[in-house]
């Protein structure tokens, strides 16, 4: 607990030093190789937007940051922190790393406010108190504070979303990953959480996204990713990104996705 | 009558109307069970009794079941080869020993295993619950099993070690949607529980046997011992009816 204390503020001191560092990360389903080489890397307080084609490896990259996938070849750090089979890395690494679902994913046995308070009192072992009150002062900062009492199946799509960011926030993690937080919402929703996550890019946070939502992308993006068949084929800052894209790959999947 | 839907009440007096129509024909002796008479209504009340037994030994079983049941379903859902073959083994190998057997093989083997006295009671208990337990490890596999992944992807992204991921987010979910089939078995041990009579437990169907010895009115003792059953069971189906519809009714969608 001490070590890593002194660990995290050696970092701070480096501001440079990235907070998460990919290097040659392969892996693979069986025969088929889902991520080839992968090498990224993520400064305090970055916002990564990773784009591409469906099936090019996406989720299963940011999947491996907190070990929900395992990758079988090359370096993952995240604060200090290697990715190994060691099962404490992986709960150092889980804490610091907040994680967004598509499907949302909240326990729909457990209201809005359960929900938000099941990781500080289980794993942070806080006061149920304590927890409601971090809960609630979260659910405050995704707008739906009056929604604390409701089960999952009586929210709206984005509603859901906000209480599972919140959720997330709940445990103060340095880093949220979302794999697509907006594409199983209905367009009216959309806008609401994207709001939220604007906001909390503007907080400081570490943030990598995978989202088609290029509006989004270009309003808080300090890097932009572009994935296909397993591989990075282009990373760049928003404007060279958008405006004038190296791959031809990358430059036909622009057209598609901002022609519609 | 919140708890017997009307569909079930009609079934009841149906049968009871169908029974005091015959038991008006010649061949039915309901004496020995009128309650009207001092000897019927000993009778009527040593039937009776063995309700008590038959209630305490199936619900003391199938609590130890389920327990056993998950120990035993666990295992089977790890990836450790050696943990699947523990759960299959017993799985298996239990689910191949009818109950009569077990039943036998508990009162009368066990104690000569290891000098050990047990009594009539508890080798029922025993029996049964070793029985139930195997097919109450395959309910929990099924009912863990169809629990969406991504609800433990979340529970460990917040950090939830495996305990607590089983005891707060899976098995909640579970047992919600595993009722029916509890349930089910909770009926079925019921009915099962009538095979400890053998051993001379002195629940339900053990009375009635006594009673036909002395009194001859096998007829008219087995049906009321039919109905005791009937009665008893209906009004189990009808408690866990009411236990599904408030357990969803806290969760809508
Ligand atoms: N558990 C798995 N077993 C086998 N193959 C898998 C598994 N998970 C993903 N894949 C395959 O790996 C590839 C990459 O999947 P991934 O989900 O990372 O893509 P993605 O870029 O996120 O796509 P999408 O935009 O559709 O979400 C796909 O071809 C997929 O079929
Ligand atoms: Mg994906």
């Amino acid at each position: 607990m001490r070590e890593k204390a002194i660990v995290t503020q050696v970092d701070d001191a480096a501001a440079a030093a990235p907070i998460i560092e990919m290097s040659g990360v392969c892996k693979w389903f069986g025969e088929f190789q889902v991520l080839k080489d992968i090498n990224i890397s993520v400064a305090t307080g970055e916002k990564m937007v990773v784009c591409g084609p469906s099936g090019s490896g996406k989720s299963t990259m940011i999947r491996c940051i907190n070990r929900l996938e395992t990758h079988q070849k090359g370096r993952i750090v995240v604060d200090g922190t290697e990715l190994t089979d060691d099962a404490r890395n992986i709960g150092a690494v889980r804490g610091e790393v907040g994680m967004v679902f598509q499907q949302f994913n909240l326990f729909p046995h457990l209201t809005a406010i359960e929900n938000l308070m099941l990781g500080p009192v289980r794993a942070r072992k806080m006061s149920r108190k304590d927890a409601r009150e971090r809960a609630e002062f979260y659910l405050e900062r995704v707008h739906i504070p009056e929604q604390a009492d409701k089960y999952p199946g009586q929210l709206s799509g984005g509603q859901q979303q906000r209480v599972a960011i919140a959720r997330s926030l709940c445990m103060e993690p340095r880093i949220m990953l979302f794999d697509e937080p907006t594409s199983a919402l209905d367009p009216e929703m959309i806008s609401e959480v994207l709001d939220v996550m604007t906001e909390l890019a503007d907080s400081g946070m570490t943030m990598i996204c995978v989202t088609h939502e290029m509006g989004f992308a270009k309003r808080v993006a300090d890097t932009m990713v572009f994935m296909d068949a397993g591989e990075i084929v282009e990373t760049a800052d928003p404007g060279t990104f958008f405006g004038s894209p190296r791959s031809d790959r990358c430059k036909r999947f622009l057209q598609q996705i901002l022609g519609h | 009558m919140a708890l017997l839907k009307p569909g079930t009440v009609r079934i009841l007096c149906i049968c009871t109307l169908a029974l005091f129509v015959t038991g008006c024909s010649a061949n039915w002796g309901w004496y020995v069970v009128d309650p009207t008479t001092k000897t019927g209504m000993s009778n009527l009340m040593f039937l009776l009794g063995g309700l008590r037994y038959t209630i305490l030994l199936s619900v003391t079983a199938i609590l130890i079941s389920i327990v056993v049941g998950l120990l035993v379903a666990l295992p089977g859902l790890s990836n450790n080869r050696y943990l699947k073959l523990f759960n299959r083994t017993y799985v298996e190998f239990i689910r191949a020993i009818p109950i009569l057997v077990m039943i036998l093989w508990v009162y009368y083997g066990l104690p000569q295993l290891g000098n050990i006295q047990i009594g009539v009671f508890w080798a029922g208990v025993i029996a049964l619950a070793l029985s139930d337990s195997a097919f109450q490890a395959e309910i929990f596999r099924a009912g863990i099993q169809s629990i969406h992944r991504g609800q433990y992807e979340a529970a460990q992204s917040i950090s939830l070690n495996y305990t607590d991921t089983m005891r707060f987010v899976i098995l909640p979910q579970a047992i919600k949607r595993i009722l029916p089939a509890l349930g089910n078995q909770l009926v079925y041990m019921l009915k099962m529980s009538s095979l400890v009579s053998v051993i001379g437990m002195q629940e339900l169907t053990r009375r009635a046997n006594e009673l036909v010895v002395t009194e001859y009115r096998s007829l008219e003792i087995y049906t009321i011992l039919v109905l005791e059953y009937l009665v008893l069971i209906l009004i189990v189906s009808a408690g866990v009816r009411w236990l599904e519809r408030r357990m969803r009714a806290d969760e809508r969608g």
